[in-house]
């Protein structure tokens, strides 16, 4: 509830923002000139992405009901998270107390991600999204359709990975219903990063910091590269993790659970 | 790049609105927009450009208000401004996750033409603002 900062979350009293001036300014149209006494000013408050907040609501009821926890991957294009997700599959294989894991992946044109998963031995749908920069709640709901197509009971499952587009801007916005945000930063992005798309990193539960064996040769400043993480997310956990020597990956699955 | 499918949207909801209530024209369309909602308001106004181009909201103009994103300090008590989206409380240096505001996406508000219709004799005058 917001009753400080007038930012038109709902609380209680007006919000000295949420009204709208009344007067007729200049219009942007030439020749076009409303006479006053006819215009209505209307406020409104809808939010732009109450459809997606839906589903992604139903998608919430649909995790719960299975009794599985989702999570959502963000980063760049080539920050390691089909690597990531390759390499948990496998050690999760490997573990004395396996969980059962499986994965939506999407990517704009093609099921390439997906089909590395498969072939690491996780059960994987792709998402395929053409021309959207993200994934939407409405997607992964076809999705999970696509993932009980190919004989998957999700009531067994308990935990699904979604790999969303490669895009460190659009998805942040899209709740898709899950229980933690993962972002991932390889060290070769820069340490700079989080304070480059604070919004992205701002709206993550875990940062894995990847790719760490690659660190020495990239001249990976690791304290900087914390402290900026700290300084967007200071709530967010922080993992550092190869995929290739498979440090981290311990510590991950148990955040994960 | 989502904004074109946000202004969509916004064309969606206004037209509905508008209809709803007889307007002939949509005359200003207002839109809050937080600093951390990952939208450009540059591209959200090219999309407009675009979108808006024919039907009742064709002439209308775009307002964009920016909310600044604010998170709260529980050692100051007091809220502050993400600059740049640092959740550093500018006064103590400590810092937050508790956002308050900044990821608003909304139609805050809308101005629409309405027909002319003859006000009821004797109401001309006075009256309630």
């Amino acid at each position: 509830m917001c009753v400080d900062c007038a930012c038109g979350l709902a609380g209680p009293g007006p919000s000295p923002k949420a009204g709208l001036n009344v007067s007729q300014k200049a219009s942007s149209s030439p020749g076009f000139q409303p006479p006053a006494a006819r215009s209505q000013a209307l406020s409104l408050g809808l939010r732009l992405l109450a459809h997606n907040d839906r589903q992604a609501e139903a998608n919430r009821v649909r995790f719960a009901a299975a009794g599985l926890v989702a999570v959502n991957l963000l980063s760049s294009p080539g920050s390691g998270k089909t690597a990531l997700l390759e390499a948990l599959a496998r050690h999760n294989a490997a573990a004395a107390k396996p969980v059962a894991l499986a994965a939506l992946v999407g990517d704009l044109a093609t099921d390439l991600d997906a089909a590395r998963l498969r072939a690491a031995g996780l059960a994987a749908a792709p998402i395929t999204t053409g021309q959207a920069c993200h994934l939407d709640a409405a997607m992964v709901d076809r999705g999970l359709d696509a993932l009980e197509a190919g004989g998957l009971d999700l009531a067994h499952l308990d935990l699904l990975l979604i790999e969303n587009v490669g895009n460190l801007v659009c998805p942040a916005a899209y709740d898709l219903g899950e229980q933690q945000r993962l972002v991932l930063l390889a060290v070769g992005e820069g340490e700079d990063k989080p304070l480059k798309y604070p919004a992205t990193f701002a709206s993550a539960d875990l940062v894995v910091i990847s790719k760490v064996d690659l660190a020495e040769a990239v001249g990976f400043e690791r304290e900087r590269a914390l402290a900026n993480i700290g300084a967007v997310a200071p709530r967010a956990r922080t993992v550092e993790l190869s995929a290739r020597s498979g440090a981290g990956l311990v510590e991950l699955m148990a955040l994960l659970g | 790049m989502h904004e074109l499918a946000l202004i969509e949207s916004v064309a969606r909801l206004a037209i509905a609105e508008a209809q709803q209530r007889g307007a002939e024209a949509i005359t200003a369309i207002h839109l809050r927009v937080g600093s951390l909602a990952g939208v450009d308001p540059d591209a959200l106004r090219f999309a407009a450009q675009v979108v808006l181009a024919d039907g009742l909201a064709a002439k209308a103009r775009l307002e964009i208000e920016l909310v600044l994103a604010q998170a709260w300090c529980s050692p100051c008590a007091a809220l502050f401004d993400l600059e740049a989206g640092l959740s550093l409380c500018p006064r103590c240096g400590a810092s937050s996750g508790e956002l308050r505001c900044g990821r608003e996406l909304e139609l805050a508000a809308l101005e629409l033409l309405l027909p002319d219709q003859p006000e009821p004799a004797g109401c001309a005058a006075g009256g309630a603002t």
